[in-house]
């Protein structure tokens, strides 16, 4: 990019990798990130704790009931897939599409869709009445079950996620095996390990570069169906506020949207945390993105509109109820807070070239995700308020749902996991890919490979 | 939920009459997979109330308790089937229940006993009656719901791992041992019906210790779903399910869509006929989920509406 410009001759490009070298291999953290770490793990403690009296005293220890009986476990579930998805978005689609700024964001976004996704299926087993069985699932598995379907696309999806983030990464572990030095022994050792003897060999390079294809194509239909397969456990009931046919299509939209909105919030947090990042992510790629982001927006708006306004404009029977809930009921200040900082403020803001630099597109993209997690609150739980039989006959608990105390703390412990993974591989692999930058920056093959290599490092 | 006669005799705090009451309960209802009656009594050393093993205490259809000698007690080991075999039904049977609505006054005598047999704590409901009213100007009445095992039942389509399941005798039972309590059931359910055992459900030790029959769904499990299954340890045994037999008003007809005949234990009619004469109808028939609970219409009543507002709460409370 213009930034840094393209080397002219081989003694600029190779202080170009030089450079890179210095600002991109992984370093310690310093006060700030270890007072993170220590937080994030605070936080999975307390989860951990009240995961045990789940485990001990059941689901009562959550706000559930009979009538509520999905609450905010499974709208996180949604949420984790939503976001997991935004792998697929940056890496697949701008590698096929030959976008040439997208080289600095394609690891961040492949290691938020890992984290994601590996909690997404955490929490879906935390949400289990009767984790114990869980090899049920493999013994007994019904084909025609949406939730069959879920794990099989959740586990494909993930695997091919961990591929994709870890073929490209191999010449950056082997970089780390060869450069770092002064590390503790085991670091070292999982180098090694994790390299698989990598020698920067361009066969070695052409291997992956082929294999990164073939999974930017594989992992397409395998995203879309994550989230479309998620938004099936919903739409294969009757339940009203669920059975809709634009469920699958607007789930979709939604995990763009809020996964865009991920890469962005990782970006800018990176760039703050890392002195030099701002050479590498820069507030061009703040730009793309936030056009990108609000293209996404536009389409979740226009599903938006499909999936409320138009069934509200008929108002029919037990639907015309859940939406009154929404609208202008209960969940009206959540329903509108949402559509208003999740969506519609990030639109005007977005759209503005100003709204578009580092810091504002930053607040817009914590408001999206924010709201896309309150998003799924409001899929999840208001629907299940809305049965077809009068709320009857059931304890005064079950008539409204607030998540207790263990929920949100295991639910927070879920999401500090999740940001956790990603802490710890910021501070272990390069976060941004060094060889990919120096191609995506026309520096000649045989220069990085060589450069790369131990043997010509003297 | 203790509101038997038989606990005012007792100090405060006393459950045992309680606990022996509810074994012979079960006993009577045919739950005999513990073996033979004998070895029930000899684990009852502390109870004070049947030191005579000759007499034990069991509750009849109306609700009343009685004492009667162990001897009149039928040992039910006949009827017993294996797990595996629970699943494929009864062979030849079609399960229908049709609940007149008319005939109903919201007097709850299925309930108690559907609660009392199953062993089932206030909060958790089988068998609900709901104020039912169609549109503001039509007249409410009192409707009964218990599962409407449907013949497309949207809980079965969905279950990951065929917990629950459709026999060929039309009931749509759980297997608790299986269940994953991962409560898709619940939300596939158009009709309220399924439970979940947020906690270690509260029963009688000895129900506890019985090993696990489908056909009772006895001893409930933690951490799984549960729900009316027609009684079919009592269906085993060519009799009613508890809630048609208590039933005071004759609300319930139940039998075999095969035969074409139900009974309500006072008559017996054809089903075909009943449903015509009186035009039957299933609950949310557009679903299509194909209930095999037919309803008549609540006309020419039993009794005026207002009689089943004394029983009725909305709220129950939790304990």
């Amino acid at each position: 990019m213009e930034e840094l410009g393209r080397p002219n001759n081989e003694k600029e490009a190779i202080q170009m990798l030089h450079r890179y070298n210095m600002d991109l291999l992984p370093q310690k953290f310093g006060i700030a990130g270890k007072i993170w770490v220590m937080l994030l793990l605070l936080i999975i403690g307390v989860g951990l704790y009240y995961y045990i009296q789940q485990l001990r005293y059941g689901l009562s220890v959550t706000g559930l009931s009979d009538t509520v009986s999905w609450g905010i476990y499974i709208s996180n579930f949604v949420f984790f897939v939503a976001v997991s998805l935004v792998g697929s978005l940056i890496t697949a689609v701008l590698h096929l599409l030959n976008i040439s700024w997208r080289a600095p964001l394609t690891r961040i976004s492949e290691i938020i869709a890992v984290a994601c996704i590996v909690f997404a299926g955490i929490i879906i087993i935390v949400d289990m009445g009767r984790p114990d069985r869980l090899l049920n699932m493999f013994i007994h598995g019904r084909i025609q079950s949406p939730i069959v379907w879920d794990v099989i696309v959740v586990m494909t999806y993930m695997t091919i996620s961990l591929l994709l983030l870890y073929f490209p990464l191999l010449p950056g572990i082997a970089f780390c095996r060869d450069r770092l030095k002064n590390i503790p022994k085991w670091q070292h050792k999982m180098y090694i390990m994790l390299s698989f003897g990598w020698q920067n060999k361009p066969e070695q390079y052409n291997v992956v570069k082929k294999a990164v294809t073939i999974m930017s194509i594989l992992i397409i239909p395998v995203a879309l169906s994550i989230h479309t397969v998620t938004s099936w456990l919903f739409e294969t009931t009757y339940r009203p506020g669920w059975d809709s046919t634009n469920f699958g299509a607007y789930f979709v939209a939604g995990a763009f949207m809020v996964g865009a909105a991920a890469v962005i919030a990782g970006m800018y947090i990176l760039r703050r945390f890392y002195d030099r990042f701002d050479e590498y992510i820069t507030d061009k790629h703040f730009d793309r993105m936030g056009r990108l982001l609000v293209l996404l927006s536009f389409i979740y708006l226009y599903f938006t509109v499909n999936e409320y306004f138009i069934p509200g404009y008929k108002m029919k029977g037990e639907e015309g109820e859940h939406l009154r809930a929404l609208f202008t009921g209960h969940y009206a200040p959540m329903f509108w807070m949402v559509q208003i900082f999740g969506m519609i403020i990030p639109i005007i803001v977005l759209l503005f070239q100003r709204g578009r630099k580092p810091l504002p597109i930053f607040i817009m993209a914590v408001f999206v995700i924010i709201g896309a997690w309150f998003k799924r609150y409001l899929i999840v739980i208001p629907t299940m308020l809305h049965p077809f039989l009068p709320l009857e006959q059931v304890p005064e608990s079950a008539k409204h749902y607030a998540p207790t105390f263990a929920e949100w703390s295991i639910t927070g412990a879920s999401l500090a996991g999740a940001l956790l993974i990603i802490t710890i591989f910021v501070r272990y692999f390069p976060i941004i890919s060094i060889w990919e930058l120096a191609e995506e920056r026309a520096i000649p093959h045989e220069t990085i490979y060589k450069h790369l290599n131990k043997s010509d490092e003297k | 939920m203790s509101k038997k006669g038989d606990n005012k005799e007792k100090p405060e705090g006393d459950n045992s009459g309680r606990r022996d009451f509810l074994k012979f309960g079960f006993l009577a209802a045919g739950i005999t997979a513990v073996g033979p009656l004998q070895k029930v009594f000899s684990e009852d050393k502390d109870s004070v109330t049947t030191d005579n093993a000759e007499k034990v205490k069991v509750l009849t259809t109306d609700g009343k308790l009685v004492e009667v000698d162990s001897s009149y007690l039928k040992d039910n080991s006949c009827c017993h089937v294996s797990n595996d075999e629970a699943r494929n039904g009864i062979p030849g049977k079609k399960y229908v229940m049709v609940i007149d609505l008319s005939r109903c006054k919201n007097a709850l005598k299925c309930q108690d006993a559907c609660q009392e047999y199953h062993l089932l704590p206030e909060q958790n409901k089988w068998l609900k009656v709901f104020k039912m009213q169609d549109s503001p100007a039509a007249s409410p009445y009192w409707m009964p719901k218990p599962c409407l095992h449907c013949d497309e039942p949207p809980c079965v389509k969905v279950c990951p791992v065929d917990a629950t399941f459709k026999r060929t005798d039309g009931l749509v039972l759980i297997d608790n041992e299986r269940c994953i309590g991962c409560r898709f059931c619940m939300a596939a359910c158009p009709y309220s019906t399924r439970t979940f055992n947020f906690d270690e459900p509260q029963m009688p030790d000895n129900a506890k210790d019985m090993a696990y029959s489908l056909e009772t769904s006895l001893p409930r499990k933690k951490g799984t779903v549960e729900k009316c299954d027609f009684c079919p340890d009592m269906l085993r045994q060519e009799k009613l399910p508890h809630c048609v037999t208590a039933c005071p008003n004759g609300v319930y007809y139940f039998g075999d869509a095969n035969e074409d005949s139900v009974t309500n234990g006072d008559e017996t009619v054809r089903l075909s006929q009943l449903l015509k004469e009186k035009a039957g109808y299933r609950y949310l028939e557009s679903l299509g989920t194909k209930p095999s609970v037919y309803y008549l219409p609540a006309v020419n009543r039993l009794f005026p509406f207002e009689a089943g507002l004394e029983n009725y709460k909305e709220d129950t409370h939790n304990h």
